[in-house]
């Protein structure tokens, strides 16, 4: 089977994308192995990109909760605001060496649009980014620093016109232009290679923290906690730990407006496997198979589907998952910004509201450890409309 | 053999081409549907390619998007379409049936219970565009033990190997899609569409049909001239969404492909 985690991922598409994903993986691989791209890799990392990002004490937070020490890792500090710019950046450089110079790209909340955009910039590459136009309309300032750094925005009406449909439109542009273009696909989700080579190049996000809390701390932390849509950010805190059986790791989705009201994007809640966008996974859907619509606050997260590794760290018990509601993601959003002067991504905030929670819970002398994705500036209009 | 092979076979002694238009189940509504699939086949179709609605149809164009998507919206489900089938079977409809679907509705439908269930109401094979062979084991299974045809697709961008692999695998016919891109008609078919045909026919001695971007009769009558069967999708579901009478203007439309694939 190619591409799997357990049963879930594979490649489900139309044939006239196969030889392309073909074509990336053995691109990826090569990469993977050739030490010049590497190097280019690190120094754009540290030059362009501004990593390491931070990892940080939240001493107030953590007094407030009265509970474990909860650190946070910087990914908000990352170059366009989020640690969308790792994948983004080792996607482009790969384009370059298959010769592509058109890239499409989807976006939900703007951050991996915007992290495209910009490496495309960068690198001399032009950038179309399909968004839906729900997440245009939540994400004003997102689509306008695409288009400041070069990009064309295609605005997407059909379904609930959010990430999901974002993403169908952005693969039938690269099915009819498959020879020039590069589908720079944002999450560690789709059709194989793309959950692994996307989990590769947000990988750096848990080697860094896993060695910045050993030098904080001179131990591991006892729980790691990161918000999932796709799963990107979680994946790449996950894989540096997944050796680390002392480290509990927990996923958080998007609750919406509660599971019961079925307008969520909780996947894990209702776990029930099927295909969409290429993958075999937990997808939302009806009981004729239809994708449904999902609903939250935060439009990362707002998505039917999840990374098909996640699904095999659930079902091996390696990793949990739960989620938080909007309006636990927005009380988040607002005692981060109070406790610690850092306005949170709605996405990540979702990560916060479950860190809290867990981090009163447990002993003073343990340690949680959260993944900060990205950072709020993109959400005030929707924080300030939730008031 | 089944209705398939027995239809390829009779049209290769009459040195025709096979005609196989594509609706859409469920559209424009229920009712004009079930008529649209007799229309068509008294027009002179040779087969039929009837879709089951989905929610993300990436392999489509404009044209099929919207139209399965009022079919949604009218209530259509997977189970409703193997009614349909049945209920044309009843009423008299014997040329091959396939059924043209993404794979999410057929898992959560049960692979095993569906290709019984498609046997049972009368289709003679399935067609799943987001499914490679190398993904297919379980439903070509499931296809073989109920005497289903699983219609595989090769691109454009397919490499010697992987049409050898298809060619391999597929049973029935080769689907072969003519253009880089979704669904949805072309002003003219594709330049290389020739070259391809042959390089398909070099691997493969079983039927060679063509489909996507075939327009108008015109492009059907040069499709007809190097392949085995002409497939007309978003052409034919354009007229029917702008007609005024649906089954009236399918009708006509086939009527003119089929005159332009006679020899």
């Amino acid at each position: 089977m190619i591409g799997r985690f357990g049963d879930y991922g594979g490649q489900f598409v139309p044939e006239t994308l196969v030889p392309a994903l073909a074509e990336l993986e053995d691109a990826f691989n090569a990469a993977r192995n050739d030490a010049t791209f590497q190097t280019r890799l690190a120094d754009l990392s540290a030059h362009f990109s501004g990593r390491p990002t931070p990892l940080y004490f939240a001493k107030r937070l953590t007094e407030y909760c009265g509970g474990a020490k909860i650190y946070l890792k910087r990914e908000d500090l990352a170059h366009t605001g989020a640690h969308k710019i790792n994948n983004a950046l080792g996607q482009g450089l790969l384009a370059q060496k298959m010769n592509k110079t058109r890239i499409v790209a989807e976006t939900g909340a703007g951050q991996h649009g915007v992290a495209s955009a910009a490496v495309c910039a960068m690198l001399g590459l032009q950038c179309i980014v399909y968004m839906g136009t729900e997440d245009m309309r939540r994400q004003a300032p997102n689509v306008f620093r695409m288009k400041l750094l070069g990009a064309e925005v295609r605005g997407v009406d059909a379904g609930s016109a959010t990430l999901k449909d974002a993403i169908n439109e952005a693969i039938r542009d690269w099915v009819t232009n498959v020879r020039t273009t590069h589908y720079l696909l944002g999450s560690a989700l789709g059709p194989h290679p793309y959950p692994t080579m996307v989990r590769e190049f947000q990988s750096v996000i848990g080697v860094e923290a896993r060695a910045q809390i050993l030098d904080a701390e001179k131990r591991l932390p006892d729980l790691l906690i990161a918000c999932v849509g796709g799963g990107s950010n979680a994946i790449g805190l996950f894989r540096a730990f997944r050796g680390d059986a002392d480290v509990a790791m927990l996923g958080v989705e998007a609750g919406g407006l509660g599971i019961e009201t079925g307008k969520h994007a909780a996947r894990f809640a209702e776990a029930r496997p099927g295909v969409l966008h290429g993958t075999y996974t937990f997808v939302l859907q009806n009981d004729d198979g239809q994708i449904r619509e999902t609903h939250s606050v935060s439009a990362g997260l707002d998505y039917a589907a999840v990374g098909p590794e996640h699904v095999y760290l659930f079902d091996t018990e390696r990793a949990g998952y739960t989620y938080a509601t909007d309006d636990e993601a927005l009380d988040a959003f607002a005692k981060l910004s109070q406790l610690e002067g850092i306005l949170p991504a709605l996405e990540s905030a979702h990560a916060i509201a479950e860190a809290i929670k867990r981090a009163r819970a447990m002993r003073r002398d343990q340690i949680v450890l959260v993944n900060l994705s990205g950072r709020g500036d993109k959400d005030l209009q929707t924080v300030m409309a939730n008031q | 053999m089944n209705r398939i092979d027995e239809t390829f076979l009779q049209l290769k002694t009459k040195h025709r081409a096979a005609l196989m238009p594509y609706l859409p189940l469920g559209y424009p509504t229920l009712d004009v549907s079930a008529q649209l699939i007799h229309a068509v086949a008294d027009a002179g179709a040779d087969l039929i390619e009837l879709g089951v609605p989905f929610s993300d149809p990436l392999a489509d164009g404009p044209v099929i998007q919207r139209a399965t998507h009022v079919a949604l919206q009218n209530g259509m489900t997977l189970t409703k379409c193997l009614a349909m089938v049945r209920a044309a079977r009843s009423a008299g409809v014997t040329i091959p049936l396939t059924l043209m679907g993404y794979y999410n509705p057929i898992l959560r439908f049960g692979i095993g219970a569906f290709a019984r269930a498609v046997k049972e109401v009368g289709a003679d094979g399935l067609i799943v565009p987001d499914l490679p062979p190398e993904e297919a084991g379980t439903l070509d299974a499931a296809c073989r033990a109920h005497d289903l045809d699983l219609i595989f697709l090769a691109a454009p961008t397919s490499p010697a190997s992987r049409i050898q692999k298809i060619a391999q695998a597929t049973r029935g016919f080769l689907y072969l899609v003519s253009v880089v891109g979704v669904t949805g008609a072309r002003e003219q078919i594709a330049a290389d569409l020739a070259e391809f045909v042959a390089r398909v026919r070099a691997a493969t001695s079983k039927p060679v049909c063509v489909g996507f971007g075939i327009a108008n009769a015109e492009s059907a009558k040069r499709v007809a001239q190097i392949a085995d069967g002409v497939i007309v999708g978003s052409a034919l579901v354009a007229q029917i969404g702008d007609a005024a009478n649906a089954v009236t203007a399918a009708q006509k439309f086939v009527d003119d492909l089929r005159a332009a694939v006679e020899r």
